[in-house]
C-alpha cells in the first residue's frame, strides 16, 4: 500500500518510477501531486503534459488526462490543449534542457502570451536520459560527458528568462525545501497566466558523480547550504550570498491571460446564431 | 500537537531504492538504513513531522492516518 | 441548387472554406509563403463561429499545438510550405503514432532549402511519404482546382477522424493561388464524418484499444473524464510505454494496416480518354491541368493517349496502375520536381511497360506543350 495522496494521484500500476536512487525528480512530482491536492482540483479537469527526458516521465505516473510529447515541445502542445479548451487546468513538466534548449523558443514564447499554463522545470543541471550532457543550467566549468574539460557556456536562470519574457509567476524552490516547494506550486497553479517554478532537482548518477558532489544525502545538503530565500537576501550582504542561489517567489502579478483575451474577442465578434 | 498524534509512521519497502535521504535529514533520528533500505530504528522518537515523506524520492515512507482520528 | 453560393476565389481560400465546411475548430501555424492565406482566413474566421487561432512562434509549435487541440476534441488544421513541412514532421510522426487525427495542408514551393519561395513545386511528394523517421501510414491528397481544394480538404478532415491519423494536403503554388469560380455546396450536402467517441463513463475504457468491427481505438478527449496517457513512445493498449517487442510489433503493424487494409476507401483517382488508351500520362495537382490540356490535343492529332491523375497520392493507386501497365504502351510522368512519382509508378509497372518522366524543377509550370511534345516523342 501507499499512502494517500499516492494513491489519490498516480497510476499505481505504474509505479515505483524508473528514476534512480537520490533522483530528486520523485520529490518534486510528489510535491506536485501535493499542490494538486491541496488546491482541490477537479481531476477530470487537470491536464499534465511533458517533453521528454528523465522529468517527462512524471506524466504517464499521475493519474490525469496525461500528454508525454516530443522533446522541447511540451508547451507547444500545451499551448493547443489549453486554447482548446481552456476549462482544462493545464500543467507541464519539463526538464533544464527539454524547456531551456531545444524547448527555449517555445519557453519564451508561451510566458509572452501569458497563457494560463502553470510549468514546472525539474531542473537536475545535465542531460540525464541520455547519460550526462552538460545543459544549459550547467554551471560554467563543471563537468558532464560533453564537457570532459570543463563546460565553458555560461548558465542559463531560467527564472530571469521567462520573467524577462513576461510570466507573471515565477519561483524557485529546491527537493530539500519541499514544504516551501509545494507552496510555490501551489501559488503558480492558482496564478491565472503563465507560471513558472524551477524545481532544483537532484541526478547523484550523472551530475553528482561526474562533479563529485557526493551521495544523494550529499546533494540534499548542499541545496540547504547554498539556497538562500529572497528575503532573505535582501537584507544580506553582497559577499555573503557569493556562490548561493535564491529560492522563492520572484514574481507574482496581474497581466491580461490569452485565453481569456481570445474569449473576448469571441464573444465580441462570434456571428449570432 | 504532535505528540497527541494518532498517525502510523509506514514504510513500503520494496519501493524504498536505499537513497538514505530519509535517514539523514529525519530530525530526530528515528531510521535508518539496512540492506539498501529503509528501517525504523527508533519508533519512540518519532515527531511525526513527516519531513521523510516529503523528502521521499520513491514514496516508501509515509505517515498514515490523519491528526483528527 | 440554385441557393448554393457561387464565389470566385483561391485554392488557399478554398482550402479554409473547406476546412470549416468539415469542422475545423482550431487552427495553429506559422507564416509562409505561398500558404498565408490559409493562415489569415482562419485568423478571420475561426472566431466568428467560436473556434480559435493561434499564430505560433515556430512551425513546430503550430505542428504541436494543432496535435494538443485535436486531444482536448476539436478539429485541428496547420499550413505551410516546403521548409515549414520540414520542421513539422517530426510532430507529424507523433501525430500517426499516437494516432491523433489532423490535417496538415502544404501549399508545395520550389526547393530544396529556401529555394523559390512564391514558385510552384511539387517536390514534397517523397517527403510526405517518407518525411518523418520510422514507419508511418500517410495519406495525402492532392487537389488541381479551387473546387477540387474545396471538396477534398473536406475529404482530409474525414479521413483524419475516420482513420486517427494526419491527412497531408498536398497543394501547390498554381492551385494554391489559382482563382477560379465555385460553387459551395450547402452544409446539408456535405458528408461529415466524426471521430468515434468511448460511451461516457465507461470504466473499461482503454485509450488504444480497438472495439470488435472498429478500425481505430475510441477517442476520448482531455477533460471528459478518462484518464488517458497519449505518448509518442511504442505503448499498449492503455497507451502506457512499453519496450516489449511483441507489443510494439502489434502496435506499428495495426497502425500501418489502417491505411493498406482500407486503399480502397481511400484511394481517389481520375481517368479521361482511357478506354482506347495505348499511352497514359500519369499526373496530379496543379501539372494534370496541364496534362489534360496537352491529351485534348493529342487526341485530335489521332493519338491513343488518356490521363490518369492520383488524386490521392498516398497510398499510392497501386491496384489501378498495375492493372494499366497490362494495357498500355507507355507511361508518361510530367511532374514539378525532378523525378520522384515517377519512381513508384515504375515500381509497380515493374517493366511490363515503359515509363518515362517529364520533370521540371525551376519553379516554372510544365505547360502542355511539353507534356505533348514528350507524348510525340515517344510514340
Amino acid at each position: 500500500m501507499s499512502s494517500q495522496l499516492i494513491q489519490n494521484n498516480f497510476r499505481m500500476d505504474r509505479l515505483p518510477h524508473i528514476w534512480c536512487p537520490g533522483c530528486g525528480h520523485g520529490i518534486v512530482m510528489r510535491s506536485l501531486a501535493q499542490a494538486i491536492e491541496n488546491q482541490g482540483y477537479d481531476k477530470k479537469k487537470v491536464c499534465v503534459v511533458s517533453g521528454i527526458g528523465c522529468s517527462s516521465r512524471a506524466s504517464g505516473y499521475m493519474d490525469f488526462n496525461t500528454l508525454h510529447t516530443t522533446h522541447g515541445r511540451a508547451l507547444a502542445f500545451a499551448t493547443g490543449v489549453k486554447l482548446a479548451n481552456p476549462e482544462l487546468k493545464v500543467i507541464v513538466v519539463t526538464g533544464d534542457g527539454d524547456c531551456s534548449a531545444i524547448g527555449g523558443n517555445h519557453l519564451i514564447h508561451t510566458a509572452r502570451r501569458n497563457i494560463d499554463i502553470t510549468t514546472i522545470v525539474f531542473n537536475n543541471n545535465i542531460y540525464g536520459m541520455t547519460g550526462g550532457q552538460y545543459s544549459p543550467t550547467t554551471p560554467t566549468s563543471e563537468y558532464g560527458t560533453t564537457a570532459p574539460f570543463g563546460n565553458i557556456d555560461k548558465a542559463f536562470d531560467i527564472c530571469k528568462l521567462v520573467d524577462a519574457a513576461g510570466a507573471t509567476y515565477v519561483a524557485r524552490g529546491t527537493v530539500y525545501h519541499t514544504v516551501q516547494l509545494i507552496k510555490l506550486i501551489e501559488n503558480a497553479l492558482i496564478n491565472n497566466g503563465f507560471s513558472l517554478v524551477d524545481a532544483i532537482s537532484t541526478c547523484p548518477t550523472y551530475y553528482g558523480r561526474k562533479n563529485k558532489k557526493g551521495s544523494a544525502v550529499n546533494m540534499l545538503n548542499s541545496l540547504k547550504e547554498n539556497a538562500v530565500d529572497i528575503k532573505a537576501a535582501e537584507k544580506l550582504p553582497k559577499e555573503k550570498l557569493e556562490g548561493k542561489f535564491l529560492i522563492g517567489e520572484f514574481k507574482n502579478t496581474n497581466e491580461p491571460e490569452y485565453t481569456e483575451e481570445y474569449m473576448k474577442i469571441i464573444k465580441k465578434y462570434q456571428k449570432e446564431r | 500537537m504532535a505528540q497527541k498524534s494518532n498517525k502510523k509512521l509506514v514504510i513500503v519497502e520494496n519501493w524504498c531504492k536505499g537513497c538514505g535521504i530519509c535517514v539523514a535529514f529525519c530530525p530526530t533520528k528515528v531510521l535508518d538504513l539496512h540492506n539498501e533500505k529503509v528501517v525504523i530504528k527508533d519508533i519512540d522518537k518519532c515527531i511525526k513531522c513527516g519531513l521523510c515523506e516529503l523528502r521521499c524520492p520513491d514514496y516508501a515512507i509515509y505517515l498514515e492516518g490523519s491528526d483528527n482520528e | 441548387m440554385s441557393d448554393r453560393k457561387v464565389k470566385l476565389m483561391q485554392g488557399n481560400e478554398a482550402c479554409v472554406e473547406g476546412a470549416l465546411a468539415a469542422g475545423m475548430k482550431f487552427y495553429a501555424g506559422y507564416p509562409i509563403t505561398p500558404s498565408t492565406e490559409v493562415a489569415e482566413l482562419c485568423a478571420q474566421k475561426l472566431p466568428l463561429i467560436g473556434g480559435k487561432f493561434i499564430q505560433m512562434e515556430d512551425e513546430i509549435a503550430g505542428m504541436a499545438a494543432i496535435i494538443g487541440s485535436s486531444l482536448a476534441g476539436l478539429k485541428s488544421m496547420t499550413a505551410t510550405s516546403g521548409p515549414g513541412f520540414s520542421l513539422k514532421q517530426e510532430n507529424i510522426g507523433y501525430a500517426a503514432l499516437a494516432e491523433v487525427p489532423c490535417v496538415i495542408v502544404d501549399v508545395q514551393r520550389a526547393g530544396p532549402s529556401t529555394g523559390l519561395p512564391t514558385a510552384p513545386s511539387q517536390g514534397d511528394i517523397m517527403q510526405a511519404k517518407w518525411g518523418t523517421h520510422g514507419d508511418h501510414p500517410v495519406i495525402a491528397l492532392s487537389p488541381s482546382s479551387v473546387k477540387e481544394t474545396f471538396d477534398l480538404t473536406v475529404k482530409c478532415f474525414n479521413l483524419a477522424e475516420k482513420y486517427r491519423t494526419p491527412v497531408l494536403l498536398m497543394l501547390d503554388e498554381v492551385v494554391g493561388h489559382m482563382r477560379e469560380k465555385i460553387e459551395i455546396p450547402n452544409p446539408d450536402e456535405i458528408e461529415i464524418y466524426n471521430r468515434i467517441k468511448p460511451q461516457e463513463g465507461d470504466d473499461s475504457y482503454k485509450a488504444y484499444r480497438v472495439e470488435e468491427k472498429e478500425i481505430v481505438p475510441r477517442m476520448a478527449a482531455f477533460g471528459e473524464g478518462f484518464h488517458f496517457h497519449v505518448t509518442g513512445l511504442m505503448h499498449d493498449e492503455f497507451g502506457f510505454p512499453t519496450n516489449d517487442t511483441d507489443t510494439s510489433d502489434k502496435l506499428i503493424r495495426r497502425i500501418m494496416a489502417k491505411v493498406s487494409d482500407n486503399v480502397d476507401d481511400i484511394v481517389i483517382y481520375e481517368e479521361k480518354y482511357m478506354a482506347d488508351a495505348e499511352y497514359v500520362v500519369l499526373a496530379y495537382g496543379g501539372t494534370a491541368r496541364s496534362a489534360i490540356s496537352a491529351v485534348k490535343k493529342a487526341r485530335e492529332m489521332g493519338i491513343k493517349v488518356g490521363l490518369f491523375r492520383a488524386v490521392t497520392i498516398w497510398p499510392f493507386p497501386e491496384k489501378q496502375i498495375r492493372e494499366l501497365a497490362g494495357k498500355v504502351k507507355k507511361f508518361i510522368v510530367p511532374e514539378m520536381n525532378l523525378g520522384q512519382y515517377v519512381l513508384e509508378v515504375e515500381r509497380v509497372v515493374a517493366g511490363r511497360a515503359e515509363v518515362i518522366s517529364l520533370g521540371k524543377a525551376n519553379g516554372e509550370v510544365i505547360t502542355p506543350d511539353e507534356i505533348l511534345s514528350k507524348i510525340k516523342e515517344v510514340l
